[in-house]
């Protein structure tokens, strides 16, 4: 697949705030949460494509985070209510399953699975065993089979191969026996994504993945969850770094103050007067009056001018 | 001053029936707090009612032993369902609160006046394990090495408790090097990681409670039986945190740990002791500094110095690794 062609879903959806999506894999209707005065989300309507990588973004407060721990199950919201739509086993079609009122354990092995802006490492346990953690469906974490071994061995195994992939595929195949509380910040993101893709989730929630991951690993991250995306999995993430949204992403969504202000495609998102007003708030130099902006736009123009004729 | 008779004494007090008590109490704490991170206050409050349990049912009801054995294990098992279930989802000081509150009250319960017909009230029961010492394979003599000699009985109680560590030790490392000991201890670094990863953190918590709280049940039958008597002040709340001592002593989250540490602490009680009362004694270098109450309270004292200065020079204990305990700090 090219990156830099959009893919053609796009075309049919409306850029327009809890539009329609095709084939959504999550549909979130009337989600609020209060903490006290503060209406911290507010979400009317929300589709997520399957299959595409999906940008959430706005500015600090906005409410991504709380909006990913109710989605997730870490945190109940006061009204609302989503539904999920996974594949079936077999791929050929899907079910409707509603993931509200649903623990956090259950939501994960329903196939959705999240990280977290604040990376949490299991320190005291080697790299390896944080990625085995992953792996559901162990017969090992019975209390009663953990004690004969050769009931889990077999599985282990297949999970450490699987495992070392990852770990070769995140370049932390060398500190595969370290504690995880010697890793730096960023070799910690890059721990809990692949100890997420363990899961091997449908619909991965990644909030902010990319913060503190120095830029050429970056780059090699961002290539990753492409790959994510050719594998058919959905992939929702929250990131600041516009040019990493401009990179990646097919579709992005626009939080302020709790609700979704604006969707669309990422080159299309950033002229959005709605956005731009969201993410400069009160701290922009907005001109009052039409005259006001016609005078500053003649500023700005006679500043350019005079710059080319002193080249 | 007698060194034979004090180092005897304190081998003696190392393999003996306080040690072996302590090691299996401070086997279940290390479940419960080593490597699952509950706070579990009230370990006593466990061996109370595996005592009790068995007490009760051989003597008041009237039931063979064996049955008593396992109305113990019920009865702890209960417990530590009555304990978690309301506190296990909340944040762990809450847990710490309800087990301190909960050994009290059982502790207070079970001497109560109106309960005496049951429990025997503040005199306890007695005379509940004859069946125990009617299958002692060893025959009357004495029996042990160098200078551990003891009775028949005593080597009778000391085979099947440290039978009992070393089996149930065993247990533990099977458990901890299984996926299951893998989300127990994810579970004491994050709770809410091991959930995002689909695992259900509620009902882990409650098998390590439940299996933590029935090994301090079994501490708490070498407890009644060694001495065929139920006593209700047996269990107060220092004895959980001697547990905690001996645990933190030998090394959290280790396998050793409440091996080394219950071996240490009792020998260290024991070597302290001996050595004041030789020291002013008639004969000793220090005649009559101390009275025989002083010197219990004193050696007390010596032994928390001991202990400060084990923490500043070997903070993760005897078995620990101190790398691993910096991590805590970044
Ligand atoms: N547990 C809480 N109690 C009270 N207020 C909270 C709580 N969690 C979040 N909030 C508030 O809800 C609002 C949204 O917070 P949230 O963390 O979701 O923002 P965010 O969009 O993730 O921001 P950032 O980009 O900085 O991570 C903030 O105003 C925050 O103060
Ligand atoms: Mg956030």
């Amino acid at each position: 697949m090219s990156d830099s062609l959009p893919p053609t879903w796009v075309d049919d959806v409306d850029a327009s705030p809890g539009s329609a999506k095709p084939d959504p894999v999550l549909t979130v209707d009337g989600v609020t949460r209060r903490f006290g005065g503060l209406t911290a989300v507010d979400v009317e309507h929300v589709e997520i494509q399957r299959g595409a990588i999906t940008a959430l973004i706005g500015p600090n407060g906005a409410g991504k985070t709380t909006f990913f721990n109710l989605l997730t199950g870490f945190d109940k919201p006061d009204a609302g209510s989503w539904v999920y739509r996974p594949l079936t086993a077999n791929g050929d079609g899907h079910r409707e399953q509603k993931l509200n009122h649903m623990g956090a354990h259950n939501v994960t092995r329903a196939g959705v699975v999240r990280t977290f802006q604040l990376t949490k490492a299991l320190s005291r346990l080697t790299v390896m065993d944080n990625m085995k953690l992953g792996a559901t469906g162990q017969s090992g974490e019975s209390m009663f089979k953990a004690l004969i071994r050769p009931l889990w061995r077999e599985q282990e195994r297949q999970i450490e191969k699987r495992a070392i992939s990852l770990l070769e595929r995140f370049k932390l195949i060398d500190k595969r026996d370290d504690w995880a509380g010697t890793l730096s910040g960023g070799q910690r993101k890059l721990l809990e994504m692949a100890r997420a893709l363990m899961v091997q989730p449908q619909v991965i929630m990644l909030d902010e993945p990319m913060a503190g991951v120095n830029p050429a690993l970056t780059q090699s991250l961002l290539v990753h969850v492409k790959e994510l995306r050719a594998d058919g999995m959905t992939v929702l993430f929250v990131e600041h770094d516009m040019d990493v949204v401009y990179d990646i992403s097919d579709w992005v969504i626009v939080m302020a103050e709790g609700a979704i202000i604006a969707e669309g495609v990422p080159h299309a998102i950033g002229q959005d007067r709605r956005v731009i007003d969201a993410y400069l708030g009160a701290h922009h130099d907005a001109p009052l009056t039409d005259e006001e902006e016609e005078r500053q736009f003649a500023e700005a123009q006679e500043v350019l001018e005079s710059e080319e004729q002193v080249q | 001053m007698n060194w034979e008779g004090i180092l005897g004494a304190a081998a003696r007090a190392a393999v003996g029936r306080d040690a072996v008590v302590f090691c299996l109490a401070a086997i279940g704490l290390n479940m419960h707090f080593g490597y699952t991170g509950l706070l579990n206050f009230g370990q006593a409050g466990f061996m109370a009612i595996g005592a009790y349990g068995l007490a009760v049912a051989v003597n008041t009801i009237g039931l063979p032993m064996w049955i008593g054995l396992i109305v113990g294990l019920a009865a702890a098992v209960v417990l530590a369902l009555l304990l978690g279930v309301p506190t296990l989802r909340l944040r762990a000081d809450y847990l710490a609160i309800v087990t301190i509150a909960a050994a009290e009250i059982l502790r207070l319960t079970f001497r109560s006046v109106a309960l005496r017909d049951v429990t025997g009230g503040s005199s306890g029961l007695t005379q509940f394990a004859r069946d125990f010492y009617t299958i002692n394979p060893y025959s009357s003599g004495t029996y042990g090495l160098w200078l551990v000699r003891v009775d028949e009985r005593v080597a009778w109680v000391l085979t099947v408790g440290w039978g009992l560590v070393i089996l149930l030790s065993l247990m533990m490392y099977l458990l901890m090097h299984s996926p299951w000991g893998r989300v127990i201890k994810s579970i004491r670094e994050d709770e809410d990681a091991a959930r995002s990863l689909g695992k259900n953190v509620y009902f882990y918590k409650m098998q390590s409670l439940i299996l933590g709280g029935v090994i301090g049940a079994i501490a708490g039958f070498i407890t009644s039986i060694s001495s065929q008597s139920v006593q209700p002040d047996t269990y107060s709340t220092p004895v959980t945190f001697f547990a905690y001592v001996i645990l933190i002593l030998g090394g959290t989250a280790r396998i050793f740990g409440p091996i080394a540490g219950a071996m240490i602490f009792w020998a260290l009680l024991s070597l302290t002791n001996s050595v004041l009362r030789a020291a002013v004694a008639p004969d000793g270098p220090l005649p009559g500094l101390l009275s025989g109450t002083q010197i219990g309270q004193v050696r007390f004292v010596l032994v928390g110095v001991s202990l400060m200065l084990l923490m500043i020079f070997r903070p993760q204990g005897i078995f620990g690794d101190r790398k691993e305990l910096a991590l805590d700090e970044r």
